[in-house]
């Protein structure tokens, strides 16, 4: 039996919903039915519109899709001037105030506290500038991420930018694609890095070789979510560049069809693949979704992948780093991926001063200021806006990741930004980095979902609960070891239920025994690849430290975190379009 | 009047009415033989199932006991109850019925 959901995108979704939105929007929140609200909040997403959490009610989260992560001249800024005038919601951040950009490890930017009222202005400035809230959330082609510097890379066989540019005018928008079964998450990679991630999409291009031409090895099936992590599997296919849109055609139409649409939670193509094995992908791709005869699967260049491989590599892009053309990029580091609005306004300006005035997204949540001649590059690296934005930040600034975590989000357990904020200062101030360590990955995701890529890193962090001294209190589970590279490896999870105040303890302890034990020049990830899981376990264990955690509570049933009054009752949600609260009986 | 019921959000929240009443990541005491403990705390993962049965509101959860560890699925236990003036969730232990809810789904009731 079609679940609800798919009922739901059978009466209305794709493009036809920006016409309801918009009609809403014009009617105001409590247009909307009572007892349609679930139905209208899933297919809002289609448009980028997550409804956000218990306790926040008529505010949403909009995700603004950069497709391989590329702002072009002009963009930045206009995000900024949406974000200042329409994403302040009732309560400050205490660390990144009123107003603020968050970058996703899609390359995309989320902005929160957006009120319904103010949709159809949003989409309106935005569309102005090329920008678009299209299909970045719901049952579609989800942003296409890739290297972020394609184009710009010394270290690149194809330049997937173009690809990637088709791809999205392809998938985006129309009817054909608008409605799969689940979430569908593209990559493509061009440079020998591989710091796409196409192991850990629904579908990869990896650069491969055939008959002396360059061109993509096609993998579908990776994954983080629900517990259930999957590396994509080979199909063992090759296409050339031309024929990249065709190949992805097929596989979504294949997705489209044999998708479960009867369990949402069996629904991603990565069940599919465990179910059929990729032989079968590879054959019913051929007989039924294909008119022309597959290649077989090139010579790929995975043993030259160094991205998130553990050892000396640049993958996460930060630094300065010439470009073919002579000019130079510049990766600066975002701590978590949220800059205050100021800042990202600072950004734009600098951008368009010193480079070209595009900005680049990565996929580990920071900044990169492309097309600096090399005459500039002193000057920019000097503005002040760098001092907390660094090209060369302490490597426990450097690593740290976080999803969006109970401050907005529906599916967190435990509240994850300011948190890892607080970890990552800690860490700074209070551990010793290990020799030659110059970039130690630790990733916190507030729940299964995975969003800040935990499994992925040499610390894993997931949110949890737990009991301490009688009292529940947010907990995270700790693995170690995970990261990609030729021989991609999840993490293994190690440390269940560590209340959230002993975990940097627990990493200064690990990290004092790495450091003891360690083999010369032998990275984390080689050092927790030597141990089993019951040494592993045995490694270090969790401690109080005078770090202080102000969010031990449980911060799911605040309706916002850090208010003073912070009670699901204090909230001044719903609210109207000028933000004043709405009666309940309205 | 019916009592409209759904897994929302990957399963992360029961929403009863059209409106995310119980979510997880809250520890329940579970006095049912989910573990070895005399009182499991059971963190909650995500649900399973949801039903109704008259105003009573009841789920099957994935979870496991912070105590012990143990994960597994519990039974029925009462989440809450749909009254005149909306929805009061459970409190104190939770203790899991022998039955099924006269209404059990994945998805509206």
């Amino acid at each position: 039996m079609p679940t609800d959901v798919e009922r739901w995108k059978d009466e209305v979704y794709g493009e036809e919903i920006r016409e309801h939105l918009f009609e809403f929007a014009a009617a105001g929140w409590d247009a909307i039915p009572d007892d349609e609200h679930d139905e209208w909040f899933e297919r809002f997403k289609w448009w980028g519109l997550y409804h956000q959490r218990k306790g926040q009610e008529s505010y949403f989260m909009l995700r603004i899709g950069t497709p391989n992560g590329v702002l072009e001249p002009g963009q930045l800024e206009t995000v900024a001037e949406v974000a200042d005038e329409y994403a302040r919601g009732p309560v400050d951040n205490p660390e990144f105030g009123a107003a603020y950009c968050d970058w996703t490890t899609r390359q995309s930017i989320q902005l929160h506290w957006i009120k319904l009222e103010d949709v159809p202005d949003i989409f309106e400035k935005l569309a102005a500038n090329g920008l678009s809230t299209k299909q970045a959330c719901g049952d579609s082609w989800r942003n296409i991420v890739g290297c972020p510097v394609a184009g710009k890379d010394t270290h690149e066989h194809v330049d997937a930018w173009p690809v990637a540019e088709e791809l999205h005018e392809t998938f985006k928008g129309g009817d054909e694609y608008a409605n799969l079964p689940r979430k569908w998450k593209v990559s493509v990679t061009g440079c020998d890095q591989g710091c796409g991630q196409g192991d850990i999409n629904d579908l990869a291009f990896e650069p491969a070789e055939k008959h002396g031409e360059l061109g993509f090895n096609v993998r579908i099936g990776g994954g983080l979510a629900r517990k259930e992590p999957r590396f994509a599997r080979d199909v063992d296919v090759w296409v050339p560049e031309e024929k990249v849109t065709d190949v992805a055609a097929a596989a979504t139409e294949l997705f489209h069809d044999h998708g479960d649409r009867e369990d949402r939670y069996n629904a991603r193509i990565k069940f599919l693949v465990d179910e059929w094995g990729a032989d079968k992908v590879r054959r019913v791709l051929q007989e039924d979704y294909t008119d022309w005869e597959l290649e077989t699967a090139g010579d790929d260049l995975r043993d030259q992948y160094t991205y998130n491989a553990g050892g000396d590599e640049h993958g996460d892009h930060v630094g300065v780093h010439e470009q073919p053309d002579g000019n130079y990029y510049v990766g600066l580091n975002v701590l978590v991926g949220r800059m205050g609005v100021e800042d990202v306004q600072e950004l734009a300006a600098l951008a368009d001063e010193y480079g070209s005035g595009e900005v680049r997204l990565t996929q580990r949540q920071n900044v990169v200021v492309t097309d600096v001649p090399e005459e500039e590059l002193d000057d920019f690296l000097a503005e002040g806006l760098l001092d907390e934005y660094s090209p060369d930040p302490h490597p426990f600034m450097r690593g740290s990741i976080a999803c969006t975590g109970t401050e907005f989000c529906s599916l967190s357990i435990v509240e994850t930004k300011n948190r890892q904020v607080r970890y990552a200062r800690w860490l700074k101030d209070n551990v010793d980095v290990p020799e030659g360590v110059t970039d130690f990955h630790i990733h916190l995701s507030g729940c299964t979902a995975s969003c800040a890529q935990p499994q992925i890193a040499d610390v894993s962090l997931r949110g949890m609960k737990t009991r301490k001294d009688g009292e529940p209190v947010e907990a995270l589970d700790v693995g170690l070891g995970g990261g990609l590279g030729e021989h991609p490896q999840f993490a293994d999870w190690v440390e269940m239920r560590v209340p959230a105040d002993e975990v940097p303890g627990y990493i200064r302890n690990l990290l004092a025994v790495f450091e003891a034990e360690r083999d010369d020049g032998e990275t984390f990830r080689e050092f927790v690849a030597s141990h089993d899981e019951d040494a592993l376990q045995g490694l270090a264990d969790p401690e109080e430290t005078d770090y202080e955690d102000p969010y031990m509570h449980n911060t799911k049933t605040t309706w916002y975190p850090y208010a003073d009054e912070d009670d699901l009752g204090a909230s001044p949600a719903p609210t109207d379009g000028s933000g004043e609260p709405l009666s309940v009986d309205d | 009047m019916a009592t409209r019921l759904r897994l929302l959000d990957d399963a992360a929240w029961v929403s009863v009415n059209d409106t995310r009443e119980v979510g997880t990541s809250e520890v329940w005491p579970v006095a049912e033989s989910f573990c070895p403990c005399e009182l499991a705390w059971l963190v909650v993962e995500a649900y399973v199932e949801i039903g109704v049965d008259g105003r009573r509101v009841e789920a099957r959860a994935r979870g496991h006991c912070v105590t012990c560890g143990e994960a597994g699925t519990t039974g029925w236990l009462t989440v809450g109850r749909v009254t005149d003036d909306g929805f009061e969730r459970a409190r104190g232990v939770r203790g899991s019925r022998r039955g099924s809810p006269a209404s059990g789904c994945r998805g509206e009731c």
